[in-house]
């Protein structure tokens, strides 16, 4: 990375909200610039002749023209080492934790604070030695930093050599661990520019599916890990807690959540809720896997706008190490709004509904971050992302959630109707999408059962089947419909009301296990089969349909243990259905 | 200070002067009139060359020979103690007759954002004794939930019902009310006052009232003076404040009108690019502290332009706030009060302040039930119309008439009815619940069915 020139002798000129201007400084396109005399952090984000365009990332209420601004000649760039596991940031990489001891409960301006802190030590183990070859990727040491381990790498942009010296022991993230032959200093911290992609290897199609507990999302619309998807949705319906679910269950090695312009008390919902939380599968608290940037909306619009691109460096960088990470941007929205706001300060020309012409290309390019890679250094890792989209009354045709259709795999597609009726998670399962199925088959072959695809396949079309039935219902009431169809309306509802809904909120149907989810889908198919045998044997559908022990089968999903039960209820249904079709 | 005769434009509520020394961003501007009078602005873009100021009152009166006086520091608000029992303007002068408030302080309105990582969690039940909010869309101190209502409607009621009735039960903490007026007619202001002084919460209020005739740019530093003395009141003097803010329509009209008159480029319907981000400086500043006893809770009222919850007004809004409280027309008619829709609204900070030791162990499962019961219920009511009643299936028409008892007496009951969370509004669910066989219940287990179902508690 270039050095810092810390050119001085620029000067405001104007000032008009977030976004300023400069002149008699020597700047290039995203230098970061200190401005006024608080030296508040801005980006330049335009040359125009003499004038430099300055977006900045506090609140610029009292500065004057005439105070000097100056150039540091750097690029806005995040820390990245040991220290970043369990730190909530604004956008900017600031710790929103130091600065509170810093100047207290509210957000004042003209502080900063290094991403990592500096003072504490970590315990280096070498993994190489001298004498070893290494190249801008590889692995020479980690850190146990949290129950993660931190594994420290020579940094992508950083030359490779050969190691001349290379010592374990206790460091500051700024003290050389290793020199190469060359004179090279080797340090656990780098500092990487947000808004360049990591270099990788090589991109690979996904092929293993992230595993998030949620049964609509792992049974009917799966993501892989390197995957992209997106939660459009009205407000009210639910794309909050469908991301949070996701930040705690999801089976990836390290989460990143970004909360881009949201409401502040829902980020200390998850600030209070996550370290109580445990990691089902190492039952460490999921805090210590995590990583938070809150830029709230009511916190300065330009660093709402930066704080996507701080999040997806920071979880490439943990791919890079060769994890899998999951991060979920919450909402992009709101990040497209802050592009708006700034290219409305600008002057630019609008392009649809204001926003600026760039928003394709914006969107493609943050998503396109994502993936499943061979490392630098020959590891696999993985980006998966997952973007909430809120578009303005809740209407799929604005600009954000087409641009974000255009690129993204899976559509989770939350329904207000669904919400309003307590169905949760309230995911439409008719517009809902993954165009992972066929390359995820096979492993749910593998890894669940080779009769799983057939299950989803015959689930979805009972539902399909569903939704055409009661446009007929809504016309003639559910008695007219042909026996077998009345049937078919039942089981779809067993499927809404037993498989499809989950309750975020219940110690145990919170997480749901690929197994679980098997079996819960058995059972509903078995009943189905029972039916309409019964029927073809002259039971009456009234009698099918009110048949006592499905009534159990929700009390699966809240019970941790559940084989007994359910056995007990299949053996339950399968006596009933036989004392059914004797009497008929 | 010096003062400048360089105006060069006066256009709408923005004046441009010439030819300044440096003058700071978003600083108060003192304006002198040739007939002596002063008037308050603020600036709004800063250069060499010219600034414009944002005049917070009419531009009646200005010209080019008026005074501008640049006063160096952004708009503070003079805070104290003593400003509980006041009625203030708009712009935070006193219109009640008394004297000038004495400051202890005096704070920046614009308020800073509260660190997430220093927010208190949001947890105490506000018990308002009103059942559909109550029981089904829960407030929680801290929280910022606003009522969604329309012309015509008694959203103004609710809020006043809501103000009078909230308390956290078992609790004797200090409470105050701050309430702001933003183009409100005067009649519906003496409602307010009248309501304020009948019940005696007078002396516990801080009223700032800009009426419906007042200028209309005043508008938006009004939510922002009360804000501010609402977080006096609560991180300073430890005082749990309900903060009303009616009507935030009239706010962003507002809003609208000064982009406009800065030929800014305009957004949805015409609003700024922006207005996401200006109400999140409103509404955000709800919540609580660690560490500090206050608390700030937010009860914005808006009414939907064409009843339309996708204007971007409440559309925004819901964006922001923790769920919404639908107020509806159809309810409304029906002459059921407090009209409030119980499908729309949402109270998403519910699960943190009910369950037990909150609220009781049931509170969330008959909610659901509930909910679920309503929807099915009034969904049929559109086959009924096809098809009539007769055509229905046993079970659909036990959800009709669930619907409709859910509406008579669970939504319905008097202004000044108060109903205790536990017998008043949870076991009055269980009643209604008992219509519908009890193997319909899906989303309660038969634990709780066995504790509070009227069949099993009556043995």
């Amino acid at each position: 990375m270039n050095e810092g020139q810390n050119g001085t002798g620029g000067k405001l000129k104007r000032i008009a909200g977030p976004v300023v201007t400069a002149v008699g400084l020597d700047a290039h396109m995203y230098d970061v610039v200190k401005v006024g005399t608080e030296e508040l952090m801005g980006e330049v984000i335009k040359v125009d002749g003499e004038a430099i365009i300055i977006q900045v990332y506090e609140d610029t209420t009292g500065l004057r023209p005439g105070e000097p601004v100056s150039n540091t000649g750097l690029s806005l760039a995040v820390d990245l080492g040991p220290g970043l596991l369990t730190s909530i940031y604004d956008g900017i990489q600031r710790p929103l934790e130091v600065l509170v001891d810093k100047m207290g409960s509210f957000i004042e301006r003209g502080v900063s604070a290094p991403g990592i802190s500096r003072d504490k030590k970590w315990e280096f183990k070498p993994l190489a030695k001298a004498g070893d070859e290494v190249v801008p990727g590889s692995i020479i040491g980690e850190v146990q930093e949290t129950n993660i381990v931190h594994r420290i790498m020579v940094p992508p942009n950083a030359k490779g050599g050969t190691i001349r010296a290379i010592q374990g022991g206790s460091y500051t993230v700024e003290e050389t661990i290793a020199t190469l032959e060359d004179g090279t200093e080797l340090k656990m911290m780098h500092r990487w520019p947000v808004r360049v992609p990591r270099p990788v290897r090589e991109k690979k199609n996904p092929t293993i599916p992230l595993i998030t507990g949620q049964r609509i999302l792992d049974g009917l619309f799966p993501i892989a890990k390197g995957g992209t998807a997106a939660i459009p949705g009205p407000f009210g319906s639910g794309k909050t807690v469908t991301q949070q679910q996701l930040a705690k269950w999801s089976d990836a090695e390290i989460v990143v959540y970004i909360g881009c312009g949201e409401r502040g008390n829902e980020m200390t919902e998850v600030l209070t809720e996550f370290p109580e939380l445990q990691d089902p599968k190492s039952g460490k608290p999921l805090m210590e896997r995590t990583i938070l940037i809150a830029n709230t909306s009511n916190m300065p619009v330009a660093a709402r706008e930066a704080s996507v691109y701080t999040g997806i460096t920071i979880a490439e960088y943990f791919r890079d190490m060769g994890y899998d990470v999951s991060l979920m941007a919450d909402s992009t929205s709101r990040w497209a709004e802050a592009m708006r706001e700034i290219s409305s300060r600008l002057e630019e020309m609008p392009g649809e509904e204001g926003y600026p012409a760039y928003l394709a290309a914006r969107l493609a390019e943050f998503y396109e971050r994502s993936g499943l890679v061979t490392t630098l250094n020959g590891d696999s890792g993985s980006v998966s992302v997952i973007g909430a989209v809120s578009p303005p009354g809740g209407d799929f045709s604005e600009p954000v959630t087409q641009n974000t259709l255009r690129i993204v795999k899976v559509f989770w597609a939350l329904d207000a109707k669904l919400s309003q009726r307590r169905h949760f998670p309230s995911i439409n399962w008719l517009n809902s999408y993954s165009l992972y199925l066929d390359t995820l088959g096979p492993w749910y072959d593998r890894e669940v059962s080779p009769e799983w695809n057939i299950l989803r396949a015959w689930a979805m079309e009972v539902l399909q089947k569903e939704a055409e039935l009661q446009e007929i219902v809504q016309l003639v009431g559910s008695d007219a419909l042909p026996e077998t169809e009345q049937i078919t309306i039942e089981v779809a509802r067993l499927i809404r009301e037993v498989f499809l809904q989950q309750n975020a909120y219940d110690p145990v149907d919170t997480f749901c296990s690929m197994g679980k989810q098997y079996d819960m889908m058995k059972a509903i198919r078995s009943y189905a089969d029972q039916a309409y045998a019964a029927q073809v044997a002259g039971v009456p559908p009234t009698q099918i349909i009110t048949i006592k022990a499905k009534n159990d089968l929700p009390q699966i999903k809240f019970t941790k243990d559940y084989e007994p039960m359910l056995d007990g209820i299949m053996k339950a249904m399968e006596t009933e259905f036989t004392q059914l079709r004797s009497s008929a | 200070m010096k003062e400048y005769r360089t105006i060069s434009k006066i256009a709408g509520p923005l004046l441009f002067v010439q030819k300044t020394e440096p003058i700071g961003y978003g600083e108060l501007v003192n304006i002198t009139l040739s007939d002596g009078s002063t008037k308050r602005g603020q600036v709004l873009d800063t250069s060499d060359e010219l600034v414009v100021v944002q005049v917070f009152e009419s531009t009646a009166g200005l010209g080019r020979d008026s005074g501008v006086r640049f006063t160096g520091e952004a708009i503070k608000m003079p805070v104290g103690h003593e400003m509980l029992g006041r009625i203030l303007s708009g712009g935070g002068k006193p219109i009640d007759g008394g004297p000038e408030i004495v400051p202890e302080k005096r704070i920046d309105i614009t308020g800073a954002a509260i660190n997430p990582y220093a927010r208190g969690m949001p947890a105490d039940f506000i018990q308002t004794g009103i059942s559909t909010i109550d029981g089904t869309n829960t407030l929680v101190r801290g929280q910022k939930l606003p009522i969604f209502s329309a012309a015509g409607l008694p959203h103004n009621n609710v809020a006043l019902q809501i103000a009078r009735q909230a308390k956290v039960p078992g609790s004797v903490e200090e409470f105050a009310v701050v309430f702001a007026g933003m183009g409100i007619t005067k009649e519906e202001a003496n409602a307010f006052m009248q309501d304020f002084e009948r019940t005696g919460a007078l002396e516990r209020a801080v009223v700032f009232l800009n009426l419906a005739d007042d200028p209309a740019v005043e508008r938006i530093i009004t939510p922002r003076l009360a804000l501010t003395t609402a977080e006096y009141l609560a991180f300073e003097l430890g005082m749990h404040v309900l903060v009303i803010l009616t009507d935030m329509t009239n706010y962003c009209e507002a809003l609208r009108q000064i982009g406009a008159a800065r030929e800014e480029v305009p957004g949805r319907r015409g609003y700024p690019g922006y207005m996401y981000t200006d109400l999140a400086s409103i509404y955000e500043r709800a919540g609580m502290i660690k560490g500090r006893k206050g608390s700030v809770t937010q009860i914005p009222i808006l009414t939907m332009p064409g009843d339309d919850i996708t204007h971007p007004i409440p559309d925004l809004t819901g964006y922001i706030t923790e769920g919404q409280i639908v107020v509806s027309r159809e309810l409304h008619r029906k002459g059921i009060y407090p009209p409030i829709n119980v499908l729309p609204s949402l109270s998403r900070l519910m699960n943190l302040g009910i369950g037990v030791g909150k609220t009781r162990e049931d509170h969330k499962k008959v909610s659901d039930q509930m909910y679920a019961a309503y929807a099915e219920g009034n969904d049929l009511r559109g086959l009924v119309a096809i098809v009539g009643k007769d055509a229905l299936s046993e079970r659909d028409r036990m959800f009709l008439e669930f619907a409709d008892l859910f509406e008579q007496r669970f939504v319905r009951q008097g202004i000044d009815e108060d109903r205790t969370i536990g017998e008043g509004t949870l076991d009055l669910g269980w009643d209604l619940l008992a219509t519908i066989p009890v193997e319909q219940l899906s989303r309660i287990d038969r634990e709780l069915i066995e504790k509070y179902h009227p069949k099993f508690r009556a043995k």
